[in-house]
Parts: structure tokens; C-alpha cells; sequence
């Protein structure tokens, strides 16, 4: 990657300018400044919240500041990796690589083929330099063959040999760099063809694997929704528990989900378990345990006292102790209700706090109800969201603490609210990524590739021999590391002993 | 069983005096060194002959004294390999489950790293470069960043945890001792202190600690994602601290290319050596602490 000089030249044309551009995007120096600009370019995504990661925070950053916001949303800062700026960065960076990595590729191919080149007249010049007289008169033979057998590539002409090795330092430089591109042909195949979806499975409910059952789904361009495999799950237990003692009161100590698997819609159930670092794995989708909370469960009666509502609802944690808020909507009683809930596992009273929970495990649960009356909005055909409730065309009638068991009457008619006691749910990702074993794989190469273009010392050694005094032979050894820092002087002393062994003499 | 931990605390606080009294003798060994250049100037001022050029080793008060430090480094080394241990062993588990324990272990990397270095070569100059990183990263583990050890939260519960945390704390110990030593290269010339290597060979030496622990940073980030891809279902997200692991990974790939790029491989590199350990530390600190990351569940 040997840095190209280019003066100001007149007159080159089209097809020298394009030349002198390529060889200018290819030096090591373009290189150097790019791979610079891609560190600086990642920066902004640390710093601001990004809309990959947290949607919601994004916009309540954007309104918090009404000049700035905009202004770095238009220019990406939300979207950072996925922006035009980054992508402009990290092209040009691997362009400049496949140009550099090309033409070196075919250099090293010519230099594996070919010998290593003839001992210059004078060793004595060279880094590593060392002499010694011996009585062998095969000596170098004998150099030779040690040579060989230690893996020297060597050529041999009259009173001399020369020898190279740590090719594959270089090898493993091209290997390297070859396999960053796979990586980002692995990522770019996940982000194209992979989907990833949340959705929330209270405990005995199921979830079979069709677009309609998530709660959030995306995918990329290409990632086809129809052809995903068809299996489901049932909820059949999960567990919480959490740290009591001091140190980190309400830490998570675990978590487990047990489901019962069906590879697809008409095979038996298995039994299977679901924790944070063992997701299931079903026809290549995995299924993560991401997240978990409560849903208390409620019966509600219209003044008839016929059951129009009885089920579990699903409630979002707000906080590490487990205040949770959901709504419950009752479409079928006339007038209609609607709740506004907050489920406390812990509960305490603290006063002009609001309720809040205390500990995230059910120790003291109790729900916090505001009864509205009216009409729900659901008739429209807007669709709304099952975690809020509209109140335009409702009335706020009361608030009610209960326990479990309590019942409440609502006032002005004979309706009644049990809240009977609590589920608890899971929430999962599921997630399929068809280009991760390649990123996989490539990364481990480019690993090894790594290791290899930083621990091989690629040098140089020539061996001379020339009729001494004495009848003695001189052997003059010389070395040349390839490479700054590569110290020869191992490989000088090794050839020395060689030399020496056996018929040496001082 | 609290009584471990009071002993794992208690080898903390020796470990820090230890290390005090070596960053003092350490001090000694520089200050020595000085001298001797002094008064070999003023010995050429006033007209004497010298016989070659000016010492480049310690008086034997300055070399007792450097020697008196490593020996103290080691004892320090192993005191506080014990308290980690014995932190472990209190705790049942890796210790490696917040900030503090992190932050013990990486100055135990640091000591290591350096320790391993003077196995090889001798790096009594290089003292001061260890010893007070690693006070410091105490310090403010015992006073900021204490916690009374708990169980691992279910995030942590993998092997993967011991495969990448040891690889990116053991990098935090050769980036931190590779910036000693870049800067030492960059500023060698205006220090007054006779012992040190040359620029040259400093900035060999920087190259030689950054091409082993480049490649373990690799490894570290990829054990990383891998676990990333089974605790939460993408193998990569830009969450920050992935984000800072990537930008120290690209920093040091810079280092590695201004090496052999003309112009860039003396102070040049150097400079982005120390621009990487920086990098590193923002990782470290600044992302555990001041952002919300999916890493940020590591007790302070």
C-alpha cells in the first residue's frame, strides 16, 4: 500500500484524471483519513438518541428542541448508520481497500511463485550481520538443508543461499482485508432478507408465527413475510425473581419462560424453556426473552350483572419496581366503560407522589382505577392503541384503590369492577438474520488473518561462504527483516549455531 | 462469608500503598537520572573531558531505586490478584459483575501487562506509566465506583461473559501501557531523564504492545457480538458502548496503517496510539456511566 506521489499534471485527460483519482482513493493515506472520518462519523450515534434503537426518545429529543432538533434530523444525527454521510464514508473506505488489496493480491501471488532474489555483494551492510569461521567444507549444504526443513523458501547459486520466509504475513494481511468485505456482505444480507418482531404473550396465552399476531414487525426489502415459518408457542409459566438484599435491592436474579413449542401448526407440543442468554430456536428464527411484566386480571359486570369483561390485561412497567400502566376497555357494557390503570406489585403510598411501587416482585400488589364512562372511539375505524384509552367522548366518574379480591361498584348504576388477582407476561423478540453465520465466519477469518499479518516476521537470509585463512572456511550471514521492527538477530544466531554445530570452531 | 469481602477490600487498600511507595521509588529512579544528565551537562560547561557521550543509564542510587519500585510492583500485583480472587470466591461467580470489580481487574491488566513486559526487557523507566494509571483506576473504584458485591444480574449469566470481558479488560492493560509509551516517544526528546529508550524504539515498542492487543480487541468485540446475538436477538445494534468498542477498533486500524504510511510513523502515530487508549477509556467510564446503554447495568 505504498503511497503514489503524484505532481500537478497537465494535459492527462479523461482517462487520467480517472487514473490519478483511483490511485489517489487507493494510497494509504486516503485510507488513513478515511478510516479517521468513519471513527469520527460513528460519534453522533453514541450521543444522540437514535430512531434503530429508541423511537420514542428521538422524538421527545426533537420537540425538547425546536431549532436544533430539526435541523440535525434532517441532517441524519437520529439515523446516523443508516445516513447517507456514513454510508458515503464507509463505501469509499472499502473501495479504497478492494483498490489496494487487488493489485497487492496479485503481487504476492507473483512473489509466492518466484525466488528469493540473489545475496547482495555485501552483507555486511545488511541489519543483521555475523561471521565465523568454520573446518566444514559442505557447510552450506548442510545450511541449506536445516533451510528447507524449517519451511525457507531457498535458492542456492555458487558460495551462496539465499532464503526468505513469513510469507504468509502477507497472506494473512490479504485474508484480512478480504474478509471485512464478506462481513459487510453478511450484514448487508441481514438487512436485507432478515425481520425482527416484538410482540407480548401473557401467561397461558399463545403466539403462532403469522405478521398479524406481532405487536411490531419489520423487515428488510427483500425479507418476504409470507415465507415465514410457521410455528408457535404457548406461555405456560413464567418466573421472575429478584435480589432482597441491600447491596442491589430490586436487581433481576432471574428470569424464565416456559413454553410448550409447536414446529408448526400441526405437530405435537414440545416443552422448551426461554431465558435471557438461551433463546429457542425454531426452523432458524431465534426467540429471545426480552422483557416481562404484569397483567392483572379484571371481571367486570354491566348492571344487569352479566359478565362483559373478564380477562387479563396486559400492563407496561414504567420504572424498575414494576409501576405499571395499561387501560382496560369494556366495548360491550351500555353506557361503555373504560379504565385507567396502575398496577403496583409493591404497593406504597407516598404522599403527593402517586402511587408507586416499591419492589418488583408481587409482595403487596394493588391497582389504582379511574372509571371513565362514555363511548370508547371504537366505532370509528380509527385504530387505536390497547395501552391508552381516548377519553374525548367520556366522562371521568371515579378513582378507586383495590386489592386482590376487591370488587368496586361503579357509582350511578349497578356495574361492578373485581380485579381477581394477576398474570404475569413475557415479551420476546423474534428475530431471523440469514446473513449472520457468513458475518460470523468472516469475522473469525479476518481474525486469523489478522493474527497472522501481525505475528509472522517475514525476513530475508543469505548465507556466504568464501575460503578463509588457514585453509578455514568464512561463513558471513546477513538478515533483513521485511517489515519495521522485525528483528533478525534470532535467525542470524539459529543459522550461526547451524553453521557451528558439530564442526564448528571458534 | 462478609469477612472475604473485607479481606478482598482490605488487599485493595494494600495494594494501593504498595503501589504508592513504587510510584515514589519510581519517581526516585526518573529524578536520578536527571541528575546525572545535569551534571554531565555542567561537567561539559565547565571544559571536562567526557569519554563518549552522556550516560544513558541510571546512577546506581537511581537503579536501586527503579529496582526497588518493580519489586514493589510485583507485590502489589499479587496482593491484588488476591483480592480479586478472594472477591470471586466471596461472591461465587467471575468477579466481574459491576463497575468496581471491573475496575479492579483492569488494574490488576495493567500491572500485569507491565509486569510481563519486564520479564522481557528492561522497563524500569517505564514505572511511573503503570503505577499510576493503576492507583488512579483504584482510587476511583474504592471511592466512586463502589459496590457491595450481589448475584449477576440474568443478562450476565453466560460464559461468554468471562470469554469477553477477560480479552477486553487484558486490552485495557496493554492500550493503557502503549500510551505510556507513545507518549513517552513523543516527548522523549525534551525529557530531561537519562535511562530511557530511544524515540525509535519507543515507538517500536508501542507498535509491538498494539499489534498484540489489536487483534484480542478483534476477538473481545466479536465474543462480544456473539453474545450480543443471543442475549438480544442482533449480533450488532449501535448501542454506545458497541459504537465506542467499534470506534477504538477503527482508531487502533488507523495506528496500524500510519506505521507504514510515510509521514505518519513517527510522532503522527504515536499520537493516534494515545487517541485509541482514549477512546478506550471513554468506552469504559464515560459510556457505563453518563449514557443509557444496554451495557449500563454494571452498579456504580
Amino acid at each position: 500500500m505504498a503511497t503514489t506521489k503524484t505532481a500537478a499534471a497537465p494535459d492527462i485527460g479523461t482517462v487520467g484524471f480517472l487514473r490519478w483519482m483511483w490511485r489517489q482513493l487507493t494510497s494509504m493515506r486516503t485510507a488513513l483519513i478515511l478510516l479517521f472520518l468513519l471513527a469520527v462519523a460513528s460519534i453522533p450515534g453514541s450521543i444522540f438518541p437514535q430512531r434503530g434503537i429508541d423511537p420514542i426518545l428521538v422524538e421527545s429529543w426533537i420537540d425538547d428542541a425546536p431549532t436544533a432538533g430539526p435541523i440535525l434530523d434532517t441532517l441524519g444525527f437520529f439515523d446516523v448508520y443508516t445516513a447517507p454521510w456514513f454510508a458515503a464514508v464507509y463505501i469509499l473506505l472499502f473501495l479504497s481497500l478492494i483498490g489496494c488489496v487487488l493489485p497487492r493480491t496479485k503481487q504476492h501471488w507473483e512473489a509466492m511463485r518466484s525466488q528469493p532474489p540473489d545475496a547482495p555483494k555485501n552483507l555486511a551492510r545488511l541489519p543483521g550481520y555475523a561471521e565465523v569461521a568454520t573446518t566444514d567444507p559442505d557447510v552450506l549444504a548442510r545450511v541449506e538443508r536445516v533451510l528447507r526443513s524449517q519451511r525457507w523458501r531457498v535458492k542456492s547459486g555458487v558460495g551462496w543461499i539465499a532464503a526468505e520466509k513469513g510469507y504468509a504475513r502477507e497472506t494473512g494481511n490479504l485474508v484480512f482485508h478480504l474478509a471485512l468485505i464478506f462481513i459487510l456482505v453478511g450484514v448487508a444480507i441481514g438487512a436485507l432478507f432478515g425481520w425482527r418482531g416484538n410482540v407480548i404473550v401473557k401467561e397461558g396465552g399463545g403466539f403462532s408465527n403469522t405478521l398479524t399476531q406481532y405487536d411490531a414487525w419489520g423487515g428488510g426489502r427483500l425479507a418476504s413475510a409470507d415465507r415465514i415459518a410457521p410455528f408457535g408457542f404457548t406461555l405456560d409459566a413464567f418466573r421472575a425473581e429478584f435480589d432482597r438484599r441491600e447491596a442491589q435491592f430490586g436487581a433481576p436474579s432471574l428470569f424464565e419462560a416456559d413454553v410448550l413449542v409447536r414446529p408448526d401448526p400441526t405437530s405435537v407440543d414440545e416443552p422448551g424453556r426461554i431465558e435471557v442468554n438461551s433463546p429457542l430456536t425454531v426452523d432458524g428464527v431465534k426467540v429471545f426473552l426480552v422483557g416481562h411484566g404484569y397483567a392483572p386480571k379484571f371481571q367486570v359486570r354491566d348492571s344487569g350483572g352479566q359478565v362483559v369483561f373478564d380477562d387479563a390485561v396486559a400492563f407496561l412497567p414504567q420504572d424498575g419496581n414494576f409501576t405499571s400502566t395499561g387501560v382496560i376497555k369494556v366495548p360491550d357494557a351500555v353506557p361503555q366503560v373504560g379504565f385507567e390503570g396502575v398496577f403496583l406489585p409493591t404497593a406504597v403510598l407516598v404522599e403527593g407522589a402517586g402511587p408507586q411501587s416499591a419492589f418488583p416482585a408481587p409482595d403487596d400488589p394493588a391497582v389504582f382505577l379511574t372509571a371513565w364512562v362514555g363511548d370508547l372511539g371504537l366505532d370509528g375505524g380509527v385504530p387505536q392503541s390497547i395501552y391508552r384509552l381516548v377519553t374525548d367522548q367520556m366522562e371521568q366518574v371515579d378513582v378507586q384503590i383495590m386489592r386482590p379480591g376487591d370488587v368496586w361498584r361503579l357509582p350511578g348504576g349497578d356495574a361492578t369492577i373485581a380485579f381477581t388477582g394477576y398474570d404475569r407476561w413475557a415479551s420476546f423478540q423474534i428475530a431471523y438474520d440469514p446473513g449472520k453465520e457468513l458475518a460470523l465466519a468472516a469475522a473469525v477469518i479476518a481474525t486469523l488473518g489478522l493474527m497472522a499479518s501481525l505475528f509472522i516476521r517475514r525476513r530475508r537470509l543469505w548465507v556466504r561462504v568464501a575460503p578463509g585463512a588457514d585453509g578455514d572456511t568464512v561463513v558471513q550471514v546477513g538478515a533483513l527483516g521485511r517489515s519495521a521492527s522485525v528483528d533478525v538477530q534470532p535467525d542470524i544466531d539459529a543459522t550461526l549455531g547451524v553453521v557451528q554445530g558439530g564442526h564448528g570452531r571458534e | 462469608m462478609n469477612s472475604l469481602a473485607e479481606l478482598s477490600n482490605m488487599m485493595v487498600y494494600a495494594t494501593m500503598l504498595a503501589l504508592t511507595f513504587a510510584m515514589v521509588a519510581f519517581s526516585m529512579s526518573f529524578a536520578a537520572a536527571r541528575n546525572v544528565r545535569t551534571t554531565v551537562a555542567a561537567n561539559v560547561a565547565a571544559g571536562d573531558v567526557l569519554i563518549g557521550e552522556a550516560p544513558l543509564t541510571p546512577p546506581a542510587r537511581g537503579r536501586t531505586a527503579g529496582n526497588v519500585g518493580l519489586a514493589l510492583t510485583w507485590v502489589a500485583f499479587g496482593l491484588l490478584a488476591v483480592g480479586v480472587i478472594l472477591r470471586g470466591v466471596w461472591a461465587g461467580r467471575v468477579p466481574w459483575g459491576n463497575m468496581y470489580e471491573y475496575s479492579l481487574t483492569s488494574a490488576l491488566a495493567i500491572l500485569g501487562v507491565y509486569l510481563y513486559l519486564s520479564l522481557r526487557r528492561d522497563v524500569r523507566w517505564l514505572g511511573l506509566f503503570a503505577v499510576i494509571p493503576t492507583l488512579l483506576t483504584l482510587g476511583l473504584a474504592v471511592t466512586v465506583l463502589y459496590t457491595e458485591a450481589a448475584q449477576l444480574v440474568p443478562a450476565l449469566k453466560s460464559y461468554w461473559l468471562v470469554i469477553h470481558v477477560a480479552a477486553a479488560i487484558i486490552c485495557g492493560g496493554a492500550f493503557t501501557i502503549a500510551a505510556g509509551t507513545a507518549l513517552l516517544s513523543i516527548f522523549r526528546n525534551r525529557l530531561p531523564a537519562g535511562g530511557l529508550p530511544s524515540s525509535e524504539r519507543l515507538q517500536t515498542l508501542t507498535y509491538r504492545i498494539v499489534a498484540f492487543s489489536f487483534p484480542l480487541w478483534t476477538f473481545a468485540v466479536i465474543a462480544g457480538a456473539i453474545w450480543a446475538e443471543n442475549a438480544w436477538g442482533r449480533y450488532w445494534g449501535w448501542d454506545p458502548k458497541e459504537t465506542w468498542a467499534f470506534i477504538t477498533w477503527v482508531i487502533y486500524a488507523a495506528y496500524l496503517h500510519a506505521r507504514s504510511t510515510a509521514g505518519w510513523r513517527g510522532n503522527a502515530s504515536s499520537w493516534i496510539a494515545i487517541a485509541g487508549w482514549a477512546s478506550f477509556l471513554i468506552n469504559y467510564f464515560g459510556v457505563n456511566l453518563f449514557v443509557n446503554s444496554l451495557h449500563s447495568y454494571a452498579g456504580v
